[in-house]
């Protein structure tokens, strides 16, 4: 049985224009993606900015709405459930949201915060919930007075944590967390990562893991997706997208990644160099005239690329 | 560089926030120097106090529940003496703040475009044409695409990594010479990061525009920064040169930084942490080592003291006992020891 899986999901945003705002294009978010997701594993989104991740993500526990194709949970498609199954399977797939300043009610202590879920779905004494928050926030790593504060007296990372409470406290089979920690530095995401870890072990968790860095997703992630203008081009495994990266994109997005080493600046720079002429150059391998991405083809059993 | 190019002089800057009618500061006796065309990265745990830090410079911070103290010498004139409409002259157009909340620093209800020519309605004579005609040029320059489209499009039409470099945008509107930029690719993937940060290196390269950089990716300071400054707890706990700093971090926290770092060596691993949490503003303890309740094993008869700051090699800031009583031949050394009981954190 399939756990999760999201079939041909197209997700279209209008565009207005004119004095009247008038819908006179529409910008595809997302367009045409399919990916599974297995128990138990992390599958990170990765691609550049503005090629739908988010909306991805939203469209999954509902916040979006699909224009077209099917979002698979517990064998319902939840583009096409009632309100109760909505309901239901919002309980278990939960969302991190990636700007932890507008996604928390700057009007609610955080102790109301990361308890409105549990109030939505479950029934607790005063003092189990109490217990419940408590334990969560401490394991985010959040001291025991902050709890009745209010967003604003926090910093970004401290707010994202809060976030990442919230997500946890009913207990979800599914978490979407969208760049979870990219505003952390990097003794609290490492806290945070091994602790997205022990609770995966403890609760079972998958996750979808969206971020742009990939040190962190090579780190995180069993399998990953890259998206580039709403489609994919390509999914593999780590090895098969670190190791042996086929789409010209993968290959850009790897030798972006920042170089600690300064020694290493100059190679680093030539690399960025060399891959941005190739870019230029064979474009024609992947992509269409019109610029578009090609259809996924297999390299292997588990890689797949955008390529002729 | 000499006393002449400093640009920016921080002198015993102090920013305590209101908690309950009491005042504690996020910002403890700060000092920092930054000289023209260069690129000064602050790096620190969530919370440690470095936008409150970026906020002072911008005369920013919220004056019932704030209270600054000290000097920000900016070209020779301290901008704390200043009025209002004396900073309004100079924020925007001398120094200028990418702020890490893209969503809150600009209006839901305007257009972007207009957005960034805001200020060089207020500090330029451009025409409205030739302000539209720049606008659209720095979309173009933050690597936006289709400038003329999104030029009218609001903020909650766009991703969050172009909301990102529409703040971007409107910081470098108007050509600044210090640029406050508060975790400016936190919100990009890397491939637009990569040019972000070309572009600030080109406009430090083409107008000497100096930038502080509020990042936690070492690997952007690695890329961009010339100097960096760690804070930790509301204070800075060591400064120095980018390049020796990566190669021989000495302060125990810059350590276990670098240390709790993602690399393919650790795939899967568990990853290294500083044990505990930064304490809050109203917990902190503020005698004695800050960084102590977060180290295991320290010889507590050399730790009574309150650590300062002193410079340890040219250039290279530390604050730790240690430096105190050991010769600063032997420093490395000395933190080396003590590394196995800095990583016991977990
Ligand atoms: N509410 C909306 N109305 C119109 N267009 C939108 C809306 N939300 C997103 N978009 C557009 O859809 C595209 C995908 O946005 P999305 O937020 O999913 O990107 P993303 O991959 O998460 O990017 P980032 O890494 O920058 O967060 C972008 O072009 C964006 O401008
Ligand atoms: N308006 C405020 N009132 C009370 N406390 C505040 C206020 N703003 C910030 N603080 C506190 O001051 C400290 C420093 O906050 P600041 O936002 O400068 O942190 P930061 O280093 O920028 O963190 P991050 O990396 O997470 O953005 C934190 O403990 C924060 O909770
Ligand atoms: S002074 Fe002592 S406790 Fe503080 S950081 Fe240095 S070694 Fe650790
Ligand atoms: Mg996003
Ligand atoms: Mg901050």
């Amino acid at each position: 049985m399939t756990f999760f899986k999201v079939n041909n999901l197209k997700v279209y945003y209008p565009i207005r224009g004119g004095i009247f705002r008038r819908v006179v294009n529409h910008v595809k978010a997302v367009d045409n993606i399919n990916f599974e997701l297995k128990r138990g594993e992390t599958y990170a989104l990765v691609g550049e900015s503005g090629c739908g991740k988010t909306t991805t993500g939203r469209t999954v526990v509902g916040l979006t709405k699909a224009t077209s194709g099917e979002v698979i949970f517990n064998n319902l498609d939840l583009t096409k459930c009632n309100r109760k199954q909505i309901r239901e399977s919002r309980r278990e797939i939960q969302m991190v949201f990636q700007d932890p300043y507008s996604s928390l009610n700057p009007k609610k202590t955080v102790y109301d915060i990361v308890a409105e879920p549990l109030r939505n779905f479950e029934n607790l004494s005063k003092s189990e919930e109490r217990e419940q928050v408590e334990y969560f926030m401490q394991k985010v790593g959040m001291s025991r007075d902050s709890l009745f504060k209010y967003p604003h007296q926090f910093s970004g990372g401290q707010r994202q944590r809060v976030g990442i409470a919230r997500a946890l406290t009913l207990k979800p089979k599914i978490i979407i967390a969208d760049e979870p920690v990219s505003a952390l530095d990097a003794s609290v995401q490492a806290q945070v990562l091994n602790f997205m870890q022990d609770i995966q072990e403890e609760f079972g968790l998958t996750y979808l893991f969206i971020s742009h860095d990939l040190g962190i997703v090579r780190h995180m992630c069993n399998r990953i997706g890259i998206m580039y203008k709403g489609k994919f081009v390509e999914e593999g495994t780590r090895e098969d997208i670190y190791e042996n990266p086929q789409h010209i994109y993968t290959r850009r997005l790897i030798a972006s990644i920042p170089e600690l080493d300064t020694d290493q600046h100059q190679n680093s720079e030539l690399l960025r160099k060399n891959i941005e002429e190739e870019y230029q150059k064979e474009n024609d391998k992947y992509f269409n005239e019109d610029g578009s991405v090609m259809d996924l083809k297999p390299v292997s059993d588990t890689h797949f690329a955008a390529l002729r | 560089m000499s006393n002449d190019d400093i640009l920016l002089q921080v002198e015993d800057l102090t920013t305590s926030f209101r908690i309950d009618e009491q005042f504690y500061p996020a910002n403890d006796h700060i000092n920092l120097d930054v000289y023209e065309n260069e690129i000064v990265a602050i790096v620190g745990e969530s919370g440690c106090g470095k936008s409150a830090f970026g906020h002072s410079i911008m005369g920013m911070h919220h004056q019932e529940q704030t209270k600054i103290s000290g000097k920000i010498h900016f070209k020779g004139v301290d901008l704390l003496s200043y009025s209002n409409t004396q900073l309004n002259k100079v924020r925007g157009k001398e120094i200028s703040m990418i702020f890490q909340d893209p969503l809150t620093a600009l209006n839901p209800l305007m257009i972007v475009g207009k957005q960034i020519e805001e200020g060089m309605k207020y500090h330029t004579k451009l025409s409205k044409n030739k302000r539209k005609q720049k606008a659209i040029e720095i979309l173009n320059e933050v690597k936006i695409p289709q400038p003329e489209r999104v030029y009218s499009q609001y903020p909650h039409e766009l991703s969050g990594g172009m909301r990102q470099r529409i703040v971007i945008a409107i910081a470098i509107a108007c050509e600044p010479s210090l640029i406050i930029a508060d975790e400016p690719t936190t919100a990009l993937d890397v491939t637009i990061q990569a040019r972000i940060i070309d572009l600030l290196k080109e406009l430090k390269r083409r107008m000497k525009t100096s930038i502080i950089l509020i990042t936690h990716d070492l690997g952007v300071v690695s890329e961009m920064a010339d100097r960096i400054a760690v804070m930790y707890a509301g204070e800075f706990v060591e400064i120095g040169e980018v390049k020796r700093f990566l190669k021989n971090p000495l302060h125990p926290y810059s350590k276990s930084l670098l240390y709790s770092l993602p690399s393919k060596n650790n795939q899967g691993e568990k990853l290294h942490v500083i044990k505990g949490v930064v304490p809050s503003l109203n917990h902190l303890q503020r005698q004695g080592c800050r960084f102590k309740p977060r180290m295991n094993g320290t010889d507590d008869s050399i730790h009574e003291e309150t650590p300062t700051l002193r410079e340890v090699e040219k250039g290279h800031w530390v604050r730790c006992t240690c430096y105190k009583h050991f010769h600063i031949e032997n420093s490395h050394q000395v933190v080396e020891e003590e590394k196995d009981d800095v990583f016991q954190g977990q």
